[in-house]
């Protein structure tokens, strides 16, 4: 039995990153379809909308950084795994889930906020700092998902 | 430090000055012209859009000019050069150019002549390419294709679809007639077309070109009075010579292209004057004088005045504002400060009445991005870099500079807040002298590793937003004292200072916040009543006073409850200060990251050099991402939660009449 608590908890590791990867990888996706159209009529603006492009993209590190923290807690990375119940294994899953969940939406989200604010510098480069605002507001749910997956990862103890 | 104060300054002058003083305002840079004198019968408008446009056009006809000796004779810009901003030009270089500025012009119109005429040489070359390719079956013909024939005989040329042999034509045409004497040459054959040349009796050449035409055989498109193979070496030629003349035309632009300076002067020269036209078609002129009128920093009335009272006969006339004038905003901050004002011009310059949020901000967006970078060693490179760039280049544009400025200080705090949580390249120094030296080292923090302990720093986090929020608020209570708004000072400031200063009481001694700070707070019982009777004095007082404009007694208590419920509004802010938290451990978890999958390769010299690729990639890769993280949080941290509690922005930039060039800087008259 005690082998299904590994399992659990590396699903958890997991589904952190691949859920939150897969929804920044579509928001940046989506970012970059608009930014590629302005750059066709304006090519100086590419820094500015580069920027906006890379903004969606935070969601795939947060999954990351909650993959990395549970890989190192149960063991995986260095040092010999640690004996993990069944129990504390379906844990880790949960604790794994919010920036799992809340990354892979939250990115798509804001690749469209993003698209829309690249559209904002289009047609004002000079109002670049009000538009980044806009998908900066989509981000603050996934580092809010990020802190309690983080605080409940470091929490469990094992 | 503050929005600086605007005055209202007219000078009435003699015509016969007009051309000098305007240029006196314009070289001095500090009055956005405004007038509120309308044309009446005195005092006349002067249409000067003719002279404008010809001026513009000019100063577009140099640009063009730069344009193409930047594609001919190209200069190597690096990737800083952006950074330069614009050279310093002194006044007798300045006006060598102006004289001759005719020249000059001339020069530009070669200029551009000689790029027409390259690009109808480079179109003449394509088109002659493209006789040569539709004469190329023919070149074994040794007559012309309109050739006449002999006395008896007649050549007639022709194209048929298909790859065909003399037999095929023959049998095709044996088909349609029998008693036709025809000779025919196959010229060249291809793959779907094949192009001939039948010969036959004059008496018979109808006959056959109808028979030949009903088995698919057409006269070429386009004929040529001339032996295929000489036409096609006479095009040659031609493009040949064409060619020639296209590099001669390179040479001649390359060797202009000692006049881009002059060129550069001449445009920015054309587009000052330009603007100065704009402004003298804005004056009211009588048949004797004329007026100027406009908003200049109180600081500067005095250096206009003297500038232009001693010299001119004038009249310069210095006033207050009139109440409902809404004047320009023209910041003025401290050297450290100065940075963050284009942050708060990204969200909008103070409105009437506001105050200049810069310098209050810029300590605390200083201090919360080194909490979201926190790394030493990122610190170190930010500050380094911007440092050397703005040492590097101290012409830069106004924008880029107070960037530069606010990123340097910015980098001081994070390596500040890097030392206190102990990161230098995350753990590069553990690991580097775990996997290559075999010891163990670990760098401590000042403070405390938020990694072990991020619930402590959780609280802290909540604790800086807090004080960030009371900031604001308190901000928007000195406005009103400013604005001597008494009661509202009392009932939208006091009263929510009440109320949150007593739920915080109440609730640092509870469970809740125990369990979360794993330390129990106990306050003397005083320290409690206190807390609860601010708490609910400061809610009776919202309840009964936030709607206190309306005279119906029921409306009044609805407002001041929904004014109430704005206490969710105050925990979401406080709540969304925890991205301090979170975007740090970002930082460091991912430097964690690169470290460790850079030190895989083991104690080996492979293994230190995938170590030291990874390392430079990694972290290249993480301060950059983290950079623009912690950029965009910052702003949001002070536009939202910040300016959200006293700000609104909605002013309108100073824009002075100056010397708005695109090359060069002209320097200042020092007489």
């Amino acid at each position: 039995m005690n082998e299904l608590g590994m399992v659990y908890a590396l699903l958890g590791a997991a589904a952190a990153v691949f859920l939150s990867g897969t929804g920044s990888a579509k928001g940046v996706g989506i970012a970059g379809q608009a930014a590629a159209g302005v750059i066709s009529e304006d090519p100086s603006k590419f820094a500015k909308v580069l920027i906006m492009q890379l903004l969606p993209g935070t969601q795939g590190l947060y999954g990351l950084i909650i993959g990395f923290v549970t890989l190192s807690k149960i063991g995986l990375l260095g040092g010999g795994a640690a004996d993990i119940s069944v129990k504390t294994g379906l844990m880790v899953l949960g604790a794994c889930l919010p920036v799992g969940i809340v990354g892979l939406f939250s990115a798509i989200s804001q690749g469209k906020t993003s698209a829309a604010a690249i559209g904002v510098v289009a047609k004002k480069p000079d109002q670049f700092g009000k538009a980044m605002l806009f998908p900066a507001m989509v981000e603050t749910y996934a580092i809010l998902a990020l802190l309690i997956s983080f605080l409940a990862v470091s929490a469990i103890q094992i | 430090m503050a929005v600086l104060q605007m005055q209202r300054m007219s000078i009435c002058a003699l015509k016969r000055d007009r051309k000098v003083i305007l240029e006196k305002l314009q070289s001095m840079g500090v009055m956005e012209i405004n007038h509120i004198l309308e044309e009446d019968e005195d005092f006349h408008r002067m249409d000067t859009a003719n002279a404008r446009s010809s001026f513009e056009k000019a100063a577009a006809m140099a640009d063009q000019a730069l344009d193409i000796l930047q594609y001919y004779a190209p200069v190597k810009q690096s990737m800083l050069s952006s950074l330069a901003g614009k050279e310093l030009v002194d006044r007798d270089r300045y006006s060598s150019v102006v004289q001759k500025s005719d020249v000059l012009l001339k020069t530009a119109r070669r200029i551009q002549a000689l790029d027409k005429e390259s690009a109808e040489k480079k179109a003449a070359i394509l088109k002659i390419e493209n006789s040569i390719e539709s004469l190329k079956p023919w070149l074994s013909l040794g007559v012309p294709l309109n050739f006449e024939g002999t006395k008896h005989t007649v050549m007639i040329p022709g194209v048929m679809s298909g790859m065909l042999t003399r037999e095929n034509v023959y049998e095709k045409l044996a088909e349609q007639t029998q008693e036709l004497d025809v000779d025919i040459h196959i010229i060249s054959a291809e793959q779907d077309t094949t192009y001939l040349t039948v010969l036959c009796l004059r008496e018979m050449a109808t006959e056959v070109e109808e028979a030949l035409r009903s088995i698919g055989f057409a006269r070429p498109s386009s004929v040529i009075g001339q032996v295929p193979a000489d036409a096609k070496s006479d095009m040659e030629k031609e493009i040949e010579k064409a060619g020639e003349r296209i590099s001669e035309i390179e040479k001649e632009i390359s060797d202009l292209a000692v006049n881009r300076e002059g060129l550069k002067i001449l445009s920015d020269y054309y587009r000052v004057r330009g603007e100065k036209y704009e402004v003298l078609g804005e004056l009211p002129q009588s048949e004797r004088t004329f007026l100027v009128s406009g908003y200049v920093p109180a600081g500067e009335t005095a250096k206009v005045k003297k500038s232009l009272s001693g010299k001119f006969d004038c009249v310069v006339d210095v006033e207050e504002l009139k109440e409902e004038e809404e004047a320009p905003v023209l910041l003025k901050n401290n050297k450290f400060s100065s940075g963050s004002e284009g942050i708060v011009e990204a969200f909008g310059l103070p409105g009437k009445g506001e105050i200049d949020p810069t310098t209050i901000m810029s300590f605390f967006y200083v201090f919360f991005f080194g909490m979201m970078l926190s790394d030493a060693a990122y610190g170190v490179i930010l500050s380094v870099v911007c440092g050397i760039l703005l040492l590097k280049f101290p012409r830069m544009g106004r924008g880029i500079k107070q960037n530069m400025q606010l990123f340097f200080w910015c980098g001081i705090s994070t390596l500040f807040w890097g030392i206190m949580f102990g990161g230098y390249f995350g753990d590069a120094i553990t690991i580097i002298a775990r996997v290559f030296f075999g010891r163990d080292i670990v760098v401590p923090a000042i403070w405390f590793v938020p990694l072990d302990e991020p619930m402590k720093l959780l609280i802290y986090c909540m604790l800086f937003g807090v004080i960030h929020l009371f900031v604001g608020l308190g901000l928007k209570g000195y406005m009103y004292l400013k604005d001597k708004k008494y009661m509202d000072f009392f009932c939208d400031i006091v009263l929510w200072y009440m109320l949150l200063v007593g739920l915080l009481i109440m609730l640092l001694p509870s469970e809740l916040f125990a369990s979360i700070a794993q330390t129990a707070i106990v306050f003397p019982p005083a320290v409690n009543a206190l807390g609860k009777w601010l708490a609910i004095l400061g809610a009776l007082g919202i309840l009964l006073m936030s709607g206190r404009g309306r005279k119906n007694f029921g409306l009044r208590i609805a407002l001041g409850a929904y004014d109430l419920y704005n206490i969710s509004g105050w925990l979401s802010d406080v709540l969304s200060y925890s991205r301090l938290l979170a975007l740090g451990l970002a930082t460091g978890v991912i430097a964690s990251v690169i470290n460790q999958m850079g030190s895989m390769g083991g104690k080996s010299i492979t293994g230190v050099i995938i170590f030291v690729i990874a390392f430079i990639i990694g972290h290249l890769f993480n301060m950059a991402i983290n950079l623009l993280g912690a950029y965009v949080h910052t702003n949001r941290l002070q536009f939202v939660e910040f300016f959200g509690k006293f700000y609104e922005g909605g002013g309108r930039a100073f824009h002075p009449f100056k010397e708005n060039t695109k090359y060069a800087d002209i320097e200042e008259e020092t007489k």
